[in-house]
């Protein structure tokens, strides 16, 4: 699959793991309630961990985990749901993290610029097909008034 | 007033740009209804009963001669021939098409103007008091600071999907024009006892469905932290506003559904962590003040005696000098009133030819200047008393000189169920009816100072709730009715008007009025206004008044 990362498309290596399912190898991405359940277990794994959050889930909860994940998913149920801006902000700023910040879910390509600058690195859109035409979103405007993440 | 220098013409530019694409987008079928309507919202844009209806933005309330004249073609051009001054200082054109919007916006960014989120669930237009930087009992002039604001929230990027809109107001005088109180921040300029000046801050007012009255969150607030503490605001409110329901997604609900000694200390807590990262310093505020110097006044401008002449040789004169003008803090200067609330014209709405000739006379007696107010009419701040004669006479040919400011017939109205798909009922013909029952100046001008307010629905855009008066239209089995409130108020005193009784048709709302008034002039004491008459009284006499044929 081809996701948005620093501007650029590229393959993504990242296997998100519902819930129940057992753990694939390589890179993989878990749900705040299995990380709480299983934190030893994925601790163990071989590859690459990330964690997925709802933007009811609280940053404060993985506070003191935020080493652990190399990736950090905040999802979009709908896009006019704007908490994950918020959220991003925060792990950047507030817990420094330097990981990988990931939109994931409902989204669109006019929210990118909005995206990169509070601190997200990729994208992955799921309304978007031509990742090549939502690009250019990124870069809406080359002037800002605000500070940014970056 | 604020000159873009490049940066801003940029952004402008580039939002225009964005814009065409969103727009041929959806016209193309590539994005879908739901999200093309974010997108459009967040630029003004509304799909109305007839067609849509652009909401362009004048940041808190100024507009220059060229802006005008460019409003003017722009309403000639893409609109039938006139514009509508809204409650929150912006102008509304009616019937654009949507596929030229791009190019009206295009016209717009010419004279650095915009549509940039004047509507949608963002940071709208910051409003102020429209008497800013001309009023006597000012502390300090409030645009400056504005226009921080309005930079500020011009496209920020954490806050472009918030749970609900979200509106902020700046007063820097004593008397509150700017209806501080019943804003999601309202932000006063005051001094603290070292004689410092700075900002009380209120949080969680609001007027639509639910109206509430702010509440201070902090009392003094250093100058250099009037950013970090508003997005310390927007992000609890960000984060934690209810999405479960957009009626209580207002930052008031969440203010009174968390407590406000909750609230603040959330706001306070967040403050804490980025108040050093953003500090305003006194060099930006010093730039962007000098945008707001003092114009070139006459220092002589007192000397002049026509002013006074006029007034005793012509009463009708007199009249609109009484009503429709207002002190200055310069000697022989006064603000005067452009009055949209003619009584044959629906309020708030003005011609291309008006404009036009208003651009006109802003640059022969008021610097080439222009301000917006909430009550939807039109001002010139810096008038020399000498020349008031002469812009009024002019004003009057132009019918824009009904001696009426703050009283019965400057009604505060939305466009209602004529144009407006979220409404219930009509408002301006129920305006025009009370105009007709009002046709005498003279009983208009004895009643006094009276704010009658008039939605057509719950959302309140006419703020209704804070009337002296309050109209609201309301549908019962498909026919319009309309509930009547008393003793609002937006000012220092603050208040929410109470239901007078059960809502009444429509054949019956204007001598439900006219019983109203009748009530007051029958029980006020020598000068007491409308509003403390209510007050000392109550509903009571009021209500039996308009039930009683009932």
């Amino acid at each position: 699959m081809k996701i948005i990362k620093d501007k650029k498309i590229v393959d993504d290596s990242w296997t998100f793991v519902a819930d129940g399912a057992s753990l694939p190898e390589g890179d993989i991405v878990v749900t705040l309630a299995r990380w709480q359940a299983e934190k030893e277990q994925l601790l163990s794994h071989s590859g690459n961990l990330g964690i997925r959050l709802e933007p009811d889930q609280n940053i404060a909860e993985i506070a003191d985990d935020l080493d652990k994940f190399q990736l950090i998913e905040l999802d979009f149920p709908v896009f006019t749901d704007g908490r994950n801006f918020s959220q991003a902000r925060q792990l950047r700023k507030h817990y420094h993290y330097t990981g990988e910040i990931r939109a994931v879910g409902n989204f669109i390509r006019d929210q990118l610029f909005y995206l990169y600058r509070v601190g997200f690195d990729s994208m992955s859109p799921a309304y978007e097909e031509n990742l090549l035409e939502a690009i250019p979103r990124l870069d809406d405007f080359t002037v800002t008034y605000q500070q940014s993440t970056r | 007033m604020y000159q873009y220098n490049q940066d801003d013409q940029t952004i402008l530019e580039e939002r225009v740009a964005q814009f065409r694409e969103q727009t041929q987008r959806f016209l193309q079928g590539k994005l879908s209804e739901d999200k093309f309507r974010a997108l459009r919202l967040m630029n003004g844009l509304y799909i109305q009963t007839h067609a849509p209806m652009l909401r362009v933005a004048v940041p808190y309330g100024l507009l220059s001669a060229k802006q005008l004249r460019k409003l003017a073609e722009i309403a000639r051009t893409y609109d039938k021939g006139y514009a509508h001054v809204s409650t929150r200082q912006n102008i509304q054109y009616n019937w654009p098409q949507l596929e030229k919007v791009p190019d009206i916006l295009e016209q717009l960014a010419s004279v650095q103007m915009h549509a940039i989120q004047t509507s949608g669930n963002c940071l709208r237009n910051t409003t102020t008091d429209h008497l800013a930087g001309v009023c006597k009992d000012e502390i300090e002039d409030p645009r400056p600071y504005c226009e921080i604001i309005r930079q500020w929230s011009t496209f920020h990027p954490e806050f472009a999907y918030l749970p609900r809109k979200f509106k902020i107001a700046v007063s820097g005088a004593g008397t509150d024009r700017a209806a501080t109180q019943l804003h999601d921040i309202g932000v006063h300029l005051i001094a603290n006892e070292q004689g410092e000046i700075g900002f009380r801050i209120l949080a969680g007012g609001g007027l639509g469905r639910t109206p509430v009255i702010g509440k201070t969150i902090r009392p003094y607030l250093e100058k250099k932290h009037l950013l970090s503490y508003l997005e310390a605001i927007l992000r609890v409110y960000n984060l934690h506003g209810r999405r479960d329901n957009k009626y209580k997604a207002r930052i008031k609900i969440l203010v009174r559904e968390t407590g406000v000694e909750k609230f603040t200390e959330m706001v306070e807590a967040e403050w804490l962590r980025i108040k050093d990262g953003m500090v305003l310093s006194d060099e930006r505020i010093e730039q962007v003040k000098s945008y707001f110097s003092p114009p070139a006044y006459t220092t002589d401008a007192d000397q002049d005696s026509s002013f006074e002449r006029h007034l005793q040789q012509d009463p009708d004169f007199a009249s609109w000098a009484r009503f429709n003008t207002r002190e200055h803090k310069i000697p022989g200067y006064r603000a005067a009133f452009v009055s949209l609330k003619a009584p044959d014209s629906p309020p708030g709405d003005i011609t291309a030819e008006q404009l036009d000739a208003i651009a006109d006379l802003a640059e022969q007696y008021s610097f080439g200047e222009v301000r917006s107010t909430h009550r939807q009419n039109l001002l010139f701040a810096d008038v020399r008393q000498a020349e008031l004669y002469a812009l009024w006479q002019q004003l009057d040919q132009l019918n824009l000189a009904t001696a009426n400011m703050n009283t019965a017939t400057d009604m505060i109205c939305c466009p209602g169920l004529d144009f407006c798909s979220l409404a219930n009922a009509g408002s301006i013909g129920i305006a025009r009816e009370i105009n007709e029952a009002l046709d005498d100046l003279d009983y208009v001008h004895d009643l006094g100072e009276i704010n009658i307010n008039m939605s057509g629905c719950m959302n309140g855009c006419a703020h209704q709730s804070v009337g002296h008066i309050g109209i609201l239209g309301v549908d019962k089995k498909g026919t319009e009715w309309y509930q009547i409130t008393l003793g609002g108020s937006s000012e220092n005193q603050a208040a929410i008007g109470q239901r007078l009784g059960p809502a009444v048709a429509k054949d019956r709302i204007t001598s439900a009025i006219s019983n109203i008034l009748e009530v007051y002039i029958e029980k006020r004491l020598d000068q007491e206004k409308f509003l403390d008459t209510v007050n000392r009284l109550g509903i009571p006499p009021f209500k039996e008044r308009v039930y009683e044929n009932n």
